[in-house]
């Protein structure tokens, strides 16, 4: 299986002009935005430092925090159940809602259920799920993958939008006017949140020491999802406990102002237990993380609070959109992550980056994710995970270049070639860089020869 | 004072007069400089691609012709910073220790080390777009990172104010990656040449004469893209501003 | 072996080195600014409403001339009777005609201009979202500064269910265009009311 190819992707990405053109501006902006609001909090950067010690301590002694919140969490009356994998969760979900008579499951955003291929497990065994949150529905209904984990329907414009919705729901040909098609979308989805059997969430923090979960949204989604059915599911990966509830008031203040520079969200909501007659089930998934835990390299990863400030800031993520990489997490975490799950298909991810460190900046929790990415580039030359021509080419500047003589001779014969050579020998498609850029012009002589003329007289 | 000069491979082959000014700036300023005839690269495009194995020939090349300096100065952040991190493709013998620990790139030796008061000869009356390569901003910290909340600070500016006639104009975006990214430029030529597109015409529409950088990587790139739309905005590196060019 | 011993056994065999305890984490207060002041700015910038001075006996008047339309009124408060009472034994769905809900909060907070409910405040939780438009009763000095502030709250331990509610149900996933109203409530008012 080839491994994703993300230049391809982008060049693609590219030539729809006015598709790239918003993607870019709208995530700059959000940028932009967290700019403004991080500026305003005179203790920011404090507040990322203990942001990142209260992640790193709790991940060092995750084993007692998930057993906390598990005794905790069922003395309050939850159910709480563990998966292995992807495809244990969705087992251990389709039995909770079959032991229900579920046949309608309302659910609001979950990168995890993205990541465990929850939607088709679920709907080939006759149950239907519906997407609530408006980006991941209008993804839902146009059967494509969320390209941002906070807005996932960003590369879209409205037109793409309007016939997505005429389509699917029945909306007006050819009405793109965005508060139309949200209203529309409001009344597609309000019966469903009325009839449904059973409501899903994920969650963005646990609290071990109350045994409740946080799921932060704008549009009350969660909230609907969760509070009219009777059964209430939430998948939350292991990563995602904290200690105690006076440590999410760190991360509730700079998870909404990274991700779209506000202060909070319109809706932030604590699950402690099940609403008298209801059922609240808990579902806590590894999916590889207790592994991610073990690599010395790469375990900070996992401080990740899925805020999407990396993507908007990422100048390459902007211009690539996260269908790109081909994976549930795109841009620069997801290049840190998902090597991970698939060292093969994701070996070129680590390229789709130029190091610049903007990402590293801005993580509310200090991931070092540009150190990582670099790292990553390290694990594929080791794994042999590089494509030929590429691999080749680096050996063969490497012994260019750890040659003074050789060295020498290659300047010498570039410097001819550009100064002799027609411009079609030149710019052609053995020449990536000459497709869209000039080459440099071939100076008179090398600095080298300039010094031995002018400084040495030996 | 005695320096031993590092002069990167594109530098080298492409813009000897980004070397030759870095060496008469240099010794304007009463420094003695050495340049170690048989250097080639610091091993950073191979480095950078995780190849350590294909970048330990010239890490160790590097160090051979650099070990008997105390100093080295390089007109280049991204070699700078390689050194002094990333120079671990060989075994870390002293005088690996005493290379990696002794590089400086040039503005920050200049303003750091040196503390160059005046530079009397220089004058530039253009107006001038400054570009801080991202791994000299945001890694070797030469100036105030936009994403970061902290007293504005600029080595680069610092020194460029001492020039006569600089006018500065800013583009929209100051400090996004202009997409140079070394082995990234080729590889993944199609959203590079799109970010090296939107920088330069950013720092065109700001009214930008010259784009003014310490690094000539990306100012290769820059420049490229420049010439291939037609823009015309000139590209200078810091040490020929300093050293008295007058574009 | 189950998936919690698997799970717990590997997470514990890959955990790194025990990593420093956490600092106790400051409040970080800023009195220079009235929080009454702050709540408001942050209120409205949200996309929530405030009600004009309004005495406890002014707030039904209000409210039928806010909402002239509203058929059903339903208040999880005393302080206000509305057109239907609410029946918290009865199915959430049963909300789902509501014009107006109105509820009192337990407290705000300035540093966002959100307000403070639980089960006890909304008698059912479901009101708050299936409704088409939320009213809330503030008491203006039921105001803390920050969220930090607002997490050592010891309701928190009890509620089975509570939130932060800033402002109303918003969206802007088409072409970053603000919408509210996207699932939730249209509108958000919060009407400041001391507590009698």
């Amino acid at each position: 299986m080839k491994p994703i190819d993300h230049a391809e992707a982008s060049s693609h990405f590219i030539e729809a002009k006015a598709h790239l053109e918003f993607h870019d501006r709208r995530l700059w902006d959000l940028r932009v935005k967290r700019d403004r609001q991080a500026h305003n909090i005179p203790e920011w950067e404090e507040l990322r430092n203990l942001a990142s010690a209260i992640k790193e301590h709790t991940l060092s002694h995750l084993g007692d925090y998930l057993e906390e919140f598990e005794a905790k969490a069922k003395s309050n009356g939850a159910q709480v159940h563990w998966a292995r994998d992807a495809s244990e969760h969705n087992q251990i979900v389709h039995d909770i809602l079959s032991a229900h008579g579920a046949k309608t499951l309302v659910k609001s955003k979950s990168m995890l259920t993205e990541e465990c291929d929850m939607r088709p497990f679920l709907e080939t065994r006759g149950v239907k799920v519906i997407e609530t949150d408006l980006g991941e529905r209008i993804q839902q209904l146009d059967d494509e993958p969320p390209s941002h984990i906070v807005v996932p329907a960003v590369h879209k414009l409205r037109g793409d939008v309007s016939d997505v919705f005429a389509r699917t729901i029945g909306s007006e040909p050819g009405n793109n006017d965005p508060h139309y098609l949200a209203e529309a979308m409001r009344r597609d989805t309000r019966p469903y949140f009325l009839g449904a059997e059973a409501g899903m969430t994920g969650a963005n923090f646990a609290i071990a020491e109350t045994g409740s979960f946080v799921v932060c949204t704008n549009e009350g989604n969660a909230d609907l999802s969760a509070n009219v059915p009777k059964l209430h599911i939430a998948c939350i990966g292991i990563e995602k406990i904290i200690p105690k509830f006076e440590h999410l008031a760190v991360f509730i203040r700079m998870l909404s102002r990274s991700a779209l520079g506000s202060p909070i969200t319109q809706y932030t909501s604590h699950f402690r237990a099940p609403r008298p007659g209801t059922e609240l089930h808990i579902v806590l998934v590894d999916n590889g993380r207790s592994q991610r835990l073990g690599m010395k390299d790469f375990w900070y990863s996992l401080k990740c609070i899925r805020c999407g400030a990396c993507m908007n800031t990422c100048p390459v993520y902007r211009r690539s959109g996260g269908l790109s990489y081909g994976a549930t997490y795109s841009g620069p975490i997801g290049i840190i992550i998902d090597p991970a799950f698939d060292i093969r298909k994701y070996s070129n991810l680590p390229y789709a980056s130029t190091l610049n460190g903007s990402c590293t900046n801005v993580c509310p929790v200090k991931i070092n994710i540009h150190d990582q990415i670099y790292k990553w580039r390290q694990v594929m030359a080791e794994r042999n995970q590089l494509p030929l021509v590429k691999k080749e080419a680096i050996r063969i500047i490497g012994k260019v270049l750890s040659d003074p003589r050789l060295y020498r001779a290659a300047i010498s014969a570039t410097g001819l070639a550009i100064e002799h050579l027609p411009r079609f020998a030149i710019y052609n498609w053995l020449n990536p860089w000459g497709r869209q850029r000039e080459v440099p012009e071939a100076p008179k002589r090398s600095f080298r020869s300039w010094y031995l003329e002018n400084r040495r007289r030996q | 004072m005695r320096v031993g000069l590092f002069i990167p491979c594109y530098v080298d082959a492409f813009f000897p007069e980004v070397g030759i000014a870095t060496l008469q700036l240099l010794e304007r300023l009463g420094i003695e400089v050495v340049y170690p005839l048989d250097q080639t690269c610091c091993g950073q495009p191979m480095a950078n691609s995780g190849c350590q194995k294909d970048a330990a020939g010239a890490e160790a090349l590097f160090v051979a012709n650099f070990q008997e300096f105390e100093t080295i100065v390089t007109p280049s952040g991204s070699c700078a910073h390689h050194v002094r991190e990333h120079l671990d493709a060989i075994p870390q013998t002293p005088a690996v220790e005493k290379v990696r620990r002794g590089t400086y790139e040039l503005v920050e030796f200049l303003h750091d080390i040196v503390k160059v008061e005046e530079f009397p000869w220089a004058a530039f009356p253009h107006k001038v777009g400054l570009h801080n390569a991202c791994t000299t901003l945001r890694k070797l910290r030469t100036a105030k990172a936009s994403e970061i909340d902290e007293p504005f600070f600029s080595k680069p500016l610092d020194l460029l104010r001492k020039v006569r006639g600089i006018e500065f104009v800013t583009p929209s975006r100051p400090d996004e990656c202009c997409g140079f990214g070394g082995t990234f430029s080729v590889f993944e030529e199609p959203v590079s040449a799109k970010m090296g597109y939107d920088k330069v015409e950013d720092h065109h529409r700001a009214g930008a004469q010259y784009i003014v950088s310490a690094d000539m990587s990306c100012l290769m790139h820059q420049k490229g893209c420049a010439e291939r739309l037609g823009l015309d905005i000139g590209f200078i590196h810091i040490a020929q501003v300093l050293n008295g060019s007058r574009g | 072996m189950s998936s919690r011993d698997a799970i717990l056994a590997a997470v514990r065999a890959n955990q790194p080195a025990p990593a420093p305890a956490i600092p106790a984490i400051p409040l970080f207060e800023r009195t220079s600014r009235s929080f009454l002041d702050e709540f408001r700015e942050n209120l409205t910038s949200m996309g929530g409403k405030l009600a004009p001075a309004l005495d406890a006996g002014g707030l039904d008047a209000w409210l039928r001339a806010q909402f002239p339309d509203a058929a059903v009124i339903c208040s999880a408060t005393p302080e206000v009777r509305g057109t239907r009472p609410l029946d918290s034994g009865a199915p959430p769905a049963e909300l789902a005609d509501v014009d107006v809900g109105v509820v009192r909060a337990a407290f705000g907070v300035a540093e966002t201009g959100s307000v403070w409910l639980s089960e006890k405040e909304l008698q059912v939780n479901a009101l708050a979202y299936l409704a088409q438009h939320l009213v809330i009763l503030l008491d203006p000095t039921r105001i803390v500064g920050n969220l930090h502030q607002a997490y050592r709250d010891p309701r928190f331990n009890t509620a089975r269910y509570a939130v932060l509610v800033t402002g109303p149900s918003a969206t802007a996933d088409i072409e970053g265009v603000l919408i509210h109203g996207a699932q939730g409530v249209r509108s958000l008012t919060v009407a400041m009311i001391p507590l009698g």
